[in-house]
């Protein structure tokens, strides 16, 4: 999904460049709301930890593969506002060191993955477990569905950008069939490791998901059961 | 920070640093989904050269490491290691320093994002 350097003119690599910078200035402010003592490591453990698997490409057939975006996923663990600011640390430095994403490019690369994905992808997430009961597998099936769609939407908008700044002067509808078809297809990818890392960690520490905040709440709600007064408790 | 935060902390970035260092070698090698499609729509050829095309971790290898597998682990823990202390810096900069409430939930009406 990494944009290089050339496919999109100079007025529309500006224009994302713009966005880019708006979004993560926004997000700078946005984050503060959800990073704290315990949250802020963790924020900086799911980029490098997304920076790792993004290495880790799949074959999807036909000599194509894709790999981990990670938006929902980051957006899920750590909050849409933090997630923004990961996904932009992970492909500014994909950029500039492995020279992964061109550099003029980076202000696009940034509004594929680190807004349309994130805001997509949590944006579903929100709706599919707004109609679940509020279980451990809702935040699951809403982070599955949140990741598989943030892939194709991503890809969607590389051609909505492409329509406008695209340098080659090729069949729009092909171009967009190819791309949406092939990120269907890393989207269930994207889907799998979505949930898979995430049910890895709510196992060990759901009280660190910020897209679980709901199930806390859930319990602290529910009726408290009966207990003996144990002696020497101090809670 | 718990010692039960630092004990998660340290196995993810364990996960991240395996990923990376070794997992990273066994990836397709297949072009991803965008460049295939360009290839088989007809735009990849004007595809440049990134400005950092020569550097030193250019393509996940480090220039003077022969051997692949060395090179690309290598390369992948660097990157590892970067991104955390990028990102890492810049939450905790950010973070809201807990002013004798640690460990509590934010109030409902902060959840809202």
């Amino acid at each position: 999904m990494h944009v290089p350097d050339g496919f999109l003119d100079a007025p529309t690599s500006v224009a994302t460049g713009v966005v880019a910078a708006g979004t993560v200035a926004l997000a700078l402010r946005g984050a503060r709301r959800e990073l704290d003592e315990r949250t802020a490591p963790l924020a900086g453990l799911t980029a490098a930890f997304v920076f790792a698997v993004q290495m880790m490409n799949f074959p999807v057939g036909a000599g194509t593969s894709g790999h981990l975006i990670g938006g929902a996923l980051t957006a899920v663990l750590v909050g849409p506002w933090t997630a923004v600011l990961c996904m932009t640390v992970v492909l500014v430095v994909q950029a500039v060191l492995f020279a992964d994403g061109g550099l003029t490019a980076l202000g696009t690369n940034v509004t594929l993955m680190g807004l349309v994905a994130v805001v997509l992808g949590y944006g579903v997430f929100r709706l599919v477990v707004r109609l679940l009961p509020p279980t451990r597998g809702g935040v699951l099936a809403g982070a599955a569905v949140g990741a598989f769609l943030s892939v194709p939407a991503a890809a969607l908008a590389f051609v909505g950008l492409f329509a406008v700044g695209g340098v080659a002067d090729v069949s729009l509808g092909a171009v967009a069939a190819t791309m949406g078809g092939v990120h269907l297809l890393i989207g269930l990818g994207e889907a799998a490791i979505t949930v898979a890392v995430l049910g890895a960690v709510l196992t060990v520490r759901p009280d660190l998901v910020h897209g679980a905040a709901h199930l806390r709440r859930a319990v602290e709600l529910a009726p408290r059961p009966v207990v003996a007064p144990a002696s020497g408790s101090t809670r | 920070m718990s010692r039960r935060n630092r004990g998660f902390l340290l196995a993810g970035l364990l996960v991240a640093l395996l990923i990376a260092g070794v997992g990273s070698y066994y990836a397709s090698a297949s072009p991803d989904g965008l460049e295939w499609s360009a290839e088989e729509e007809g735009f990849g050829h004007t595809a440049e050269d990134s400005a950092v095309a020569d550097s030193p971790l250019a393509d996940y290898a480090v220039s003077g490491v022969d051997d692949g597998r060395l090179s690309g682990g290598l390369a992948g823990v660097i990157g590892v290691a970067v991104t955390l202390v990028l990102a890492g810096g810049l939450t905790m900069a950010l973070r809201r320093r807990s002013g004798g409430t640690p460990d509590r939930e934010p109030a409902p009406a902060d959840l809202g994002g």
